[in-house]
């Protein structure tokens, strides 16, 4: 058995899109993942980074198998689950389970709490029996912080981020060995956030959790990560442990992200160079060619249009870039103590 | 009121009747902006930041809402101007927009013909002055290529792109105040150092009194001249921003600044949740607003209502709060050096609770 929990490879997902309607031709392709490959460890935290349509909330539910891949594998617990068909992946859902965004939608209004916490015991058949079912629900609920006694309440009589400790529990029920959580705190208010990222952090050494966490703000993926894979346009431009990465980014679109991160220190921001990439991400229907960053790196040359930069080490972490950032440039860009 | 300021708001005081109860959604807040400079106004859901403002702008005028207090534009009040006196300033003198380009724009319509019909409300041109004149706003805005897009439908825009095109609107009439409304929170975060970026710069250029609405400090962090944070319905602190940040003097300002992870801070630095969550606006407890969740709270703070007074010897900073200035500052003291606010307790001796 390996130390990775889950080893991708070459994953590769192409939304068709098609025109017509009885006849549908297919006319072009969205490349919401293109190529990418990674390994998660077990007991670690790893960070997907990236802006709107990345590919990232892609990525996950490929790894879960939510999606079918275009192409490229999938191994989870040394098992390639990448063609395995709808039956044969039941079992495997009780190892991997979701956190939502939105505590709001992702709630059935008319069921009660217990009941929702409940709902993947009743899918699995476990915990049978009213009392015994009961009980489990209340030591989940105890596990993140809600009150057992709401058990029979609704999910409107919570608020957002109590909403949020239901959705926790209901991933937590099945004692997943991976979860993935999609931007888990974004739908939640600044005074909130915390709770539930050190409830997160606690339920993981606790129970020894694999996680994978998306999220668009770099300041909670350093955080909450050990290792952060940053991606662009469908690829990973970026991927290292979070401490080299975040001292010296290697990759400029990397750069250019962590001097858009909005620091509450007046002094700092100021003595720190924002480089935001100019214009916007371009469409993934159409990528630029080669490095799809060189529309919009300030260090562009004639190469980065013609020849893909390979995903390498650069020392500290592993980047795609011809020009990483040096030592200083990376300096400029990052808000630290130091500075 | 000194002369200097363009906006000022004072006591503003807006209930909502609801079937639940009355929703005491502002509780007298006072705030005035100069022309030029950029106030940012601070607060979660509910802490009555998007209601002040909506106020001001005559945009909460309903059967159910009662408003009271003033805010003073350029000698009259806005809050006991007719609708059609109130509709000549709004989107002319005083322009806001608002989190969700998306809904803001409509669908059906250019965007080009949306800014036209912006600019022909408030002034009499002809359509083609007015064309060019959107041209030229979307050019200020950057936007690439502004004759081609000016006839682009909304959805052809991308998130920053449709932000940008209501900021143009905005602009549309040369507008003394703008009111922009978590005007990034939609957006990726390269775009939204963009729009900030080209917020601050507007405002530079075109000599505006900007209030920044946020819920985000980062985000005012860096291009606000002043900070006000509000909470339950009321502004709990003001101070000129790196003030704001070195020496905040409320334990809510406190928590904020503690329960958000930083890129600027020691990764295992603990986040410090603020427990508890925000009051209900409908029965408010009694004494501070913030007592139930405050570390720091003594018997009388739940009885007595702390009033926004200024920070002795502390010219333009005002906090709301029971606490002794000194308490206050240790306690501030301990935390920045790391102790959690138990321990912070524990270590200054607070007031007896009499």
């Amino acid at each position: 058995m390996s130390d990775a929990l889950v080893e991708v490879r070459d994953l590769v997902k192409y939304f068709p899109i098609t025109r017509g309607i009885l006849f549908q031709r297919q006319i072009g392709a969205v490349h919401a993942v293109d190529d990418v490959s990674f390994d998660v460890m077990r007991g670690e935290t790893l960070g997907l980074v990236g802006e709107t349509g990345c590919g990232k909330s892609t990525t996950a539910r490929l790894v879960m198998r939510l999606l079918e891949p275009t192409s490229g594998t999938i191994r989870f617990d040394g098992r390639d689950i990448s063609r395995l068909s709808r039956r044969e992946l039941k079992p495997l859902r009780r190892e991997m389970q979701l956190i939502f965004q939105d505590p709001y939608s992702s709630l059935n209004p008319r069921k009660t709490v217990g009941a929702i916490i409940g709902e993947p015991f009743a899918i699995h058949g476990l915990e049978t029996g009213r009392d015994r079912r009961r009980t489990a629900v209340q030591e989940l609920m105890e596990q993140v912080g809600l009150n057992p006694e709401h058990y029979n309440r609704y999910p409107h009589e919570f608020s957002g981020g109590q909403r949020q400790r239901i959705g926790v529990a209901r991933a937590l029920a099945l004692r997943p060995k991976l979860i993935i959580a999609d931007e888990p705190v974004s739908a939640l208010d600044v005074s909130i956030q915390a709770q539930i990222l050190n409830l997160l952090r606690r339920l993981q050494q606790e129970l020894g959790l694999t996680l994978i966490l998306i999220a668009h703000d770099l300041s909670v993926v350093r955080h909450m990560c050990d290792r952060i894979a940053v991606m662009y346009l469908g690829k990973i431009v970026e991927l290292g442990d979070n401490e080299p990465l975040y001292d010296h980014p290697r990759h400029p679109y990397t750069g250019a992200l962590m001097s858009a991160v909005p620091v509450p220190d007046p002094a700092l921001a100021s003595a720190r160079r924002r480089e935001v990439p100019p214009g916007d991400v371009p469409s993934p229907t159409n990528p630029p060619s080669a490095c799809r960053f060189h529309p919009r790196c300030p260090k562009a040359q004639q190469i980065c249009s013609e020849v893909e930069p390979l995903l390498e080490s650069k020392g500290n972490t592993i980047a795609a870039c011809h020009f990483p950032l040096t030592r200083e440039e990376a300096s400029e860009l990052v808000a630290t103590t130091a500075a | 009121m000194s002369p200097s300021q363009l906006l000022q708001i004072d006591d503003l005081r807006v209930d909502f009747a609801t079937e639940d109860g009355v929703v005491h959604a502002v509780r007298g807040v006072s705030l005035e902006v100069e022309a030029g400079r950029m106030l940012g106004v601070v607060g979660e859901s509910g802490s009555g930041k998007s209601v002040s403002m909506l106020t001001v702008m005559g945009l909460t005028r309903a059967e159910n809402a009662t408003i009271g207090g003033t805010a003073t534009f350029e000698g009259k009040d806005l809050l006991s101007l007719s609708n059609d006196e109130l509709r000549r300033i709004r989107g002319n003198d005083i322009a806001m927009i608002f989190q969700d380009p998306l809904s803001s724009l409509h669908p059906f319509y250019k965007v080009g013909a949306q800014l036209v019909e912006a600019i022909r409300t408030h002034n009499d041109v002809s359509k083609r002055a007015a064309r060019s004149r959107a041209v030229e706003l979307l050019k200020l805005v950057g936007i690439p290529d502004p004759e081609g897009r000016v006839d682009a439908y909304p959805h052809e825009f991308s998130g920053g792109m449709r932000q940008r095109a209501m900021i143009a609107m905005a602009l549309a009439n040369d507008p003394k105040v703008l009111i922009a409304d978590e005007p990034t929170t939609a957006l990726d975060v390269t775009v939204q150092a963009q729009i900030l970026d080209l917020i601050a710069r507007l405002q530079r250029e075109l000599e505006m009194a900007v209030v920044l609405i946020t819920h985000d400090l980062g985000v005012v962090a860096e291009h606000a001249d002043e900070i006000a944070v509000m909470y339950a319905g009321q502004v709990i602190e003001r101070a000129p921003t790196d003030v704001m940040f070195k020496a905040p003097e409320h334990p809510y300002t406190w928590g904020l600044l503690q329960s958000i992870p930083r890129l600027d801070r020691p990764r295992d630095e603990p986040l410090v949740p603020i427990p508890g969550r925000p009051p209900s606006l409908i029965a408010l407890p009694g004494g501070c607003s913030f007592h139930p969740r405050c570390p720091y709270v003594r018997d009388r703070h739940r009885r007595v209502d702390p009033k926004l007074e200024q920070v002795p010897g502390q010219n333009g900073h005002l906090v709301r709060c029971l606490l002794d200035t000194q308490v206050r500052r240790d306690l501030w003291g301990e935390l920045r050096r790391g102790r959690l606010p138990e321990d912070a307790r524990n270590r200054v001796k607070l007031e007896d609770s009499a």
